[in-house]
């Protein structure tokens, strides 16, 4: 039986150390709702997501207040668009009938975001996709609630650097688009290399077609809750350090596993994975450059910080892994600079560079996350920057991704503020040398060699 | 049946066990173990009940008894007894 230390121990990490459940995402798939008829498509759309997830937040809701743990999220995720409306949409203008129907199903099921207008192409891009791709801008920037991805590589099929060119515009004229709001489109469009179908976690969900008909992914958090646990074993050895973190990291994954089960029940949709991300948020105590802080560096971004960042997300997996019965997603610890107080101190103080994050990316999830750059940024160096990442997601066989900002208007030493869970950042620096001629080359970069596993 | 755990936390006071027990008697909560402790200062209570019989919902009894911490001056906080067990049993 429990006993009141334990109970004690549970209630101060939800209380004091910002433990809580990060989203409840409900996977909805639209392939039964292809149409050629346009009108026709998005009334099936529209039906099925208010349907399927008509209950989503209330349970939610009611699961947050019987057990006591908050749970910040409920999103929806979908099968990407580009499959979805191949059939109906002839030019980027007809998917944005589409983004505008998410929107509204977002708003009528009350979640906060809805992701999957996205397009894989990660070898090669059909007329659709490129239609969606093209419409990115103006759906992020008639749209509230709506997140946008896109796959442009794989271990298994090398990188798209058409795709790859592409997004470097498609990035600039979002932040464009969306210029008088801070240009805030950016914030909910991300880049991927080896996408995962099922991370619960925006902008990058969307409901693979590898997964059923509907589905609920859990992820959890717990930022505070590990940096806490490190504080008790300050100037102990690694060992130490390592089995701190694994156990606080079982003992968060519960938590989520539990919430993810007990959801699934209640809204009879079949459990699919809890993602163990780390996932900060803006709020102080709830870091994960804290955490690295606490395991002895001065400030994040200074050396040791690789180390420390691979060791954090090596243990959590550990201990997360036996806590769930299907772990998936990307479930590392994401390191989004500008919804990290964390972060966002260590960029202001110069310790923490994009080079350095691009580093520490090859050892956790997800990507350059939230990184607000120069508004006047060329797209090939966006792109050169996104071929970077890919490159490091392509031959370590993991999943990265890009979400920069260029924010138009500011530049370096200017700050922006996203506001909510997106939060603040300080523009930061990019390297103003050129990469325009290999951008343009055009074409795909083979698959590595340790793909060819068969 | 599950059981619900209920936590007060707060300042010492005369009467917060006799006003939590009086909300379960006459809502059918029997109470199955009640344990007490001093935490830095700071009253420290925990109960094991069985809601099994009772005619208010997890819901209901959750936002009853936060109410009455409010009114007493301390927290009161009603949770199912599987936040805890998951967390803490293998």
């Amino acid at each position: 039986m429990v006993n009141i230390f334990e109970v004690n121990e549970t209630n101060k990490m939800i209380e004091q150390e910002k433990l809580d459940v990060r989203t409840i995402t409900m996977g909805i798939s639209l392939l039964d709702c292809c149409d050629s008829d346009l009108d026709t498509l998005n009334k099936n759309i529209y039906d099925k997501i208010t349907r399927t997830a008509k209950d989503l937040v209330t349970v939610g809701r009611d699961i947050e207040l019987e057990y006591g743990i908050p749970i910040v999220n409920k999103r929806i995720s979908v099968t990407p668009i580009s499959l979805v409306g191949g059939c109906a949409c002839k030019s980027p203008k007809d998917f944005v009938t589409i983004a505008k129907t998410l929107d509204k199903a977002a708003k009528a099921t009350n979640v906060n975001f809805i992701g999957g207008y996205s397009a894989l192409v990660s070898k090669g891009m059909t007329k659709n996709d490129e239609d969606l791709i093209r419409s990115i801008p103006q759906a992020l920037s008639s749209t509230e609630r709506v997140c946008s991805s896109v796959n442009i590589g794989s271990t298994k099929t090398g990188i798209n650097m058409d795709a790859v060119k592409l997004m470097g515009n498609i990035v600039k004229e979002t932040a464009e688009a969306t210029k008088d709001n801070s240009s805030m489109g950016c914030a909910k469009f991300v880049v991927f290399c080896n996408a995962p179908d099922d991370n619960p976690f925006m902008a990058g969900a969307f409901h693979g077609v590898t997964e059923g008909d509907a589905v609920i992914n859990v992820g959890v958090s717990g930022p505070g809750v590990v940096k806490h646990a490190l504080e008790g074993v300050r100037g102990e050895n690694f060992e130490i350090l390592c089995e701190t973190i694994k156990k606080t990291a079982f003992k968060v994954t519960r938590a989520g596993q539990l919430v993810a089960q007990e959801a699934s029940e209640r809204l009879g949709i079949p459990f699919g994975i809890v993602d163990l991300s780390l996932a900060p948020t803006p709020s102080v105590g709830d870091s994960v450059a804290e955490i690295l802080e606490e395991m002895g560096l001065e400030s994040v971004g200074a050396p040791g910080t690789t180390a420390a960042l691979a060791l954090l997300n090596d243990q959590v997996k550990k201990g997360g892994v036996m806590a769930s019965s299907f772990v998936g997603g990307l479930s590392g610890a994401f390191l989004p600079v500008s919804e990290d107080q964390g972060m966002i101190d260590a960029v202001n103080r110069g310790s923490l560079t994009i080079e350095k994050l691009e580093a520490m990316t090859c050892v956790c999830s997800v990507g350059l996350d939230m990184i607000a750059i120069p508004g006047n940024t060329s797209a090939a160096t966006i792109s050169g920057i996104i071929a970077d990442e890919a490159a490091i997601g392509m031959i370590n066989q993991k999943t990265t991704a890009v979400r920069l900002i260029p924010v138009i208007g500011k530049d370096v030493g200017d700050n922006v503020e996203f506001g909510g869970l997106l939060g603040h950042a300080p523009i930061q620096q990019v390297n103003r040398f050129g990469c325009e001629d290999f951008i343009n080359r055009g074409g795909r970069i083979p698959a590595p060699i340790h793909s060819f596993k068969n | 049946m599950k059981k619900t755990i209920i936590t007060v936390v707060g300042k010492d006071a005369v009467g917060i066990i006799a006003k939590v027990c009086t909300y379960l008697a006459d809502n059918q909560i029997n109470v199955e173990d009640i344990s007490q402790t001093i935490i830095q200062g700071y009253f420290n209570m925990m109960m094991i009940v069985d809601a099994g019989e009772s005619s208010k919902s997890s819901v209901e009894m959750v936002n009853d008894l936060e109410k009455m911490g409010d009114e007493i001056g301390v927290k009161i906080r009603c949770q199912h007894e599987d936040i805890f067990n998951k967390m803490h049993r293998i």
